[in-house]
């Protein structure tokens, strides 16, 4: 990745958005409602979306990578095989990798959304383009990055480019600082009641002291989400958190990434502000993300299973705040705990700094990395009329195993805290009894 | 290659209209011409039988919306359908409906329109003239780029053309 980011220096009312697609698209200013032609700086997907769906048409226009070194393939969906039409589509990917001679391939080290990041990939500024709808996950590096379907994907591979209509942008303020046991997560949750999830045509820009104190796992929670309030890209512009989280990644950044911020005269759509301080814990209840409630709502509801896992709760912080609550503490009986780690790394990491083994300890099944029960293809699915906790993003009847299956979503810590208690429970108010003596 | 200026009749439906309506999810396995006639059956029995090609589709709010299955544009693009014309549209329908050749303009005053009408459109202009009320409205312009592809069939068919194969 070379391009240079070019710098905006006037402040004249620009939200995130417009400045990202006036880069992309080499317009000196857009407007939103512009259909704008853009150039992608990053193309990502993965072993569902990708080389299964591309192979047959490129084959058919005689047509190759327009250029493989901005091509990122992660099998995330499928790992690891399950059966014989499993090992077929991941045998189908990296061949497809190694005779498009693709730039960046990962196999089998973790979910497409957290390898982007861990490897470095990402930089304020560039253009994204994703074959998967949690693309919007990236957008907290202050990158503009959106998700497409298919068809959109097979012209961008060829090309290099696409279009987009310049989106009026919602934005959230984010005020104050997180109590106890309350996170990102919960954030999103409210929004997406608030908001609803029929904001199509539209960036979400998150800003305020309430991000900038945040860590970048939680904020990739914010921009990963934006896919549930159904907007195109979900935006948090640059800071010094972001540098120093990409340089220690491997990436390259400059100072002069700092100008991807929104001016402070941005005009938005709508604002909308949230103090953390006052925020408790939420709950999804089935089968909405919008169908969120705080988690008073629905205490005591028996649980059989409780997953940690996901692009947007299974990253190393999300397993600090599931030890938090677990550390000396077991599972209720009759109630199953799986692990399943973003990426091969936060596995490796969370072993080296003792968290792997406080959830082990507690009684969690480690899975492997992968999208696992989330895409409804690997391990850890439901059966009729079972009742799961997840720290997933969506709980869409059916998508994590019988559509007679229910689904509550939660933060990592409500996650954890009902895990122990064997019903949705509160973790800030998880009574002392169910310590384990030491 | 479809001509940019086209002209037809007007059919007329409300809000909201989704992909389960253009392309119904119990007759997804059916071979697309067969689907085609299905579209927009559970609403208005008469339109996939008496709509010519050429004619629009004129709609409200959020047309669309739900599931990303390109069938919905598809059945459209088979029906003949000149444009659809609405004051908004679900994201992945609006880019599925481009990049299958089926021009889709936002118009906010496409309330205007009645069922009936005969209209002229011009995608690149952003002009619509309803020749039997005698008015023109505006809608957004697709740029002319974006026109060729449309013309052109769609994105795969664009490509193929760019690439000569
Ligand atoms: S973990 Fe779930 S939400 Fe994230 S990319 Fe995989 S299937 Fe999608």
């Amino acid at each position: 990745m070379s391009e240079a980011s070019r710098p905006q220096t006037v402040s004249s009312g620009l939200t995130l958005a417009q400045k990202l697609l006036a880069r992309a698209s080499g317009s000196e200013r857009v407007t939103p409602g512009d259909i704008v032609v853009v150039k992608v700086d990053l193309a990502m997907a993965h072993d569902s979306s990708g080389p299964r769906r591309w192979k047959p048409h490129l084959e058919a226009l005689g047509a190759r990578l327009w250029d493989p070194s901005r091509v990122v393939i992660v099998s995330d969906h499928f790992v690891p095989a399950v059966d014989a039409d499993s090992a077929a589509i991941l045998k189908l990917t990296r061949d497809f990798a190694t005779e498009q001679n693709v730039g960046h391939f990962f196999d089998m080290e973790g979910i497409c959304h957290a390898i982007l990041p861990q490897k470095g990939l990402l930089r304020p500024g560039i253009l994204v383009a994703g074959g998967d709808s949690h693309t919007p996950h990236a957008g907290a590096f202050g990158c503009y990055a959106a998700g497409f379907g298919a068809t959109d994907m097979l012209g961008i591979l060829v090309t290099g480019q696409t279009w987009t209509i310049v989106p009026e942008t919602i934005r959230v303020e984010l005020t104050g600082s997180f109590g106890k046991n309350v996170s990102a997560k919960d954030v999103m949750l409210v929004l997406c009641r608030e908001l609803g999830m029929d904001n199509a045509f539209k960036a979400i820009e998150y800003g305020g002291p309430g991000v900038a104190s945040m860590s970048m796992d939680e904020r990739m929670v914010l921009s990963n989400m934006a896919a549930e309030l159904g907007g195109e890209v979900g935006l948090i512009g640059a800071d010094k958190v972001t540098l120093d989280h990409i340089r220690a990644h491997g990436g390259s950044v400059s100072e002069a990434d700092l100008v991807w911020q929104p001016d402070l005269d941005a005009a938005y759509e709508r604002s909308i502000s949230i103090d953390l301080s006052e925020l408790e814990p939420q709950i999804a209840l089935p089968h909405s993300p919008a169908n969120s409630f705080p988690i008073g709502h629905a205490l005591g509801s028996p649980i059989h299973q409780a997953y940690i896992g996901a692009c947007v709760g299974a990253k190393l912080q999300d397993l600090h705040m599931a030890a938090e609550i677990l550390q000396g503490r077991r599972t209720a009986p009759g109630v199953r705990l799986l692990v399943a780690p973003a990426s091969s790394q936060v596995t490796a990491d969370a072993a080296a700094d003792g968290t792997l083994s406080i959830l082990l300890a507690a009684g969690a099944t480690l899975l492997p990395s992968g999208c696992g029960a989330c895409a409804g293809m690997g391990a850890g699915l439901l059966a009729a009329g079972e009742v799961c906790i997840s720290t997933t993003n969506r709980n869409f009847k059916g998508r994590m195993g019988h559509a007679d299956a229910f689904v509550y979503l939660g933060s990592p810590y409500t996650v954890a805290a009902s895990a122990i208690a064997g019903c949705v429970s509160d973790p800030r108010t998880l009574s002392a009894d169910m310590t384990v003596p030491a | 290659m479809t001509q940019i200026e086209v002209t037809g009749r007007a059919f007329v439906f409300g809000d909201n209209i989704d992909t389960d309506l253009l392309a119904p999810g119990h007759l997804m396995k059916l071979p697309a011409e067969d689907l085609a006639r299905h579209c927009l059956e559970a609403i208005s029995p008469v339109f996939a039988k008496s709509v010519q090609p050429g004619d629009f589709v004129v709609a409200g709010k959020n047309f669309g919306l739900g599931s990303s299955r390109e069938q919905a544009a598809i059945s459209l693009r088979i029906l003949g359908v000149g444009a659809v014309i609405a004051p908004s549209f679900a994201r992945i329908f609006y880019r599925n409906a481009l990049n299958l050749g089926l021009p889709a303009l936002f118009c906010d005053a496409a309330n205007r329109i009645v069922e009936g009408d005969q209209l002229m459109v011009n995608p690149v202009l952003g002009k619509i003239v309803n020749k039997t009320r005698g008015e023109t409205i505006s809608c957004k312009p697709i740029p002319d780029h974006l026109m060729a592809m449309v013309r052109a069939g769609g994105l795969v068919a664009h490509l193929k053309s760019r690439r000569g194969t």
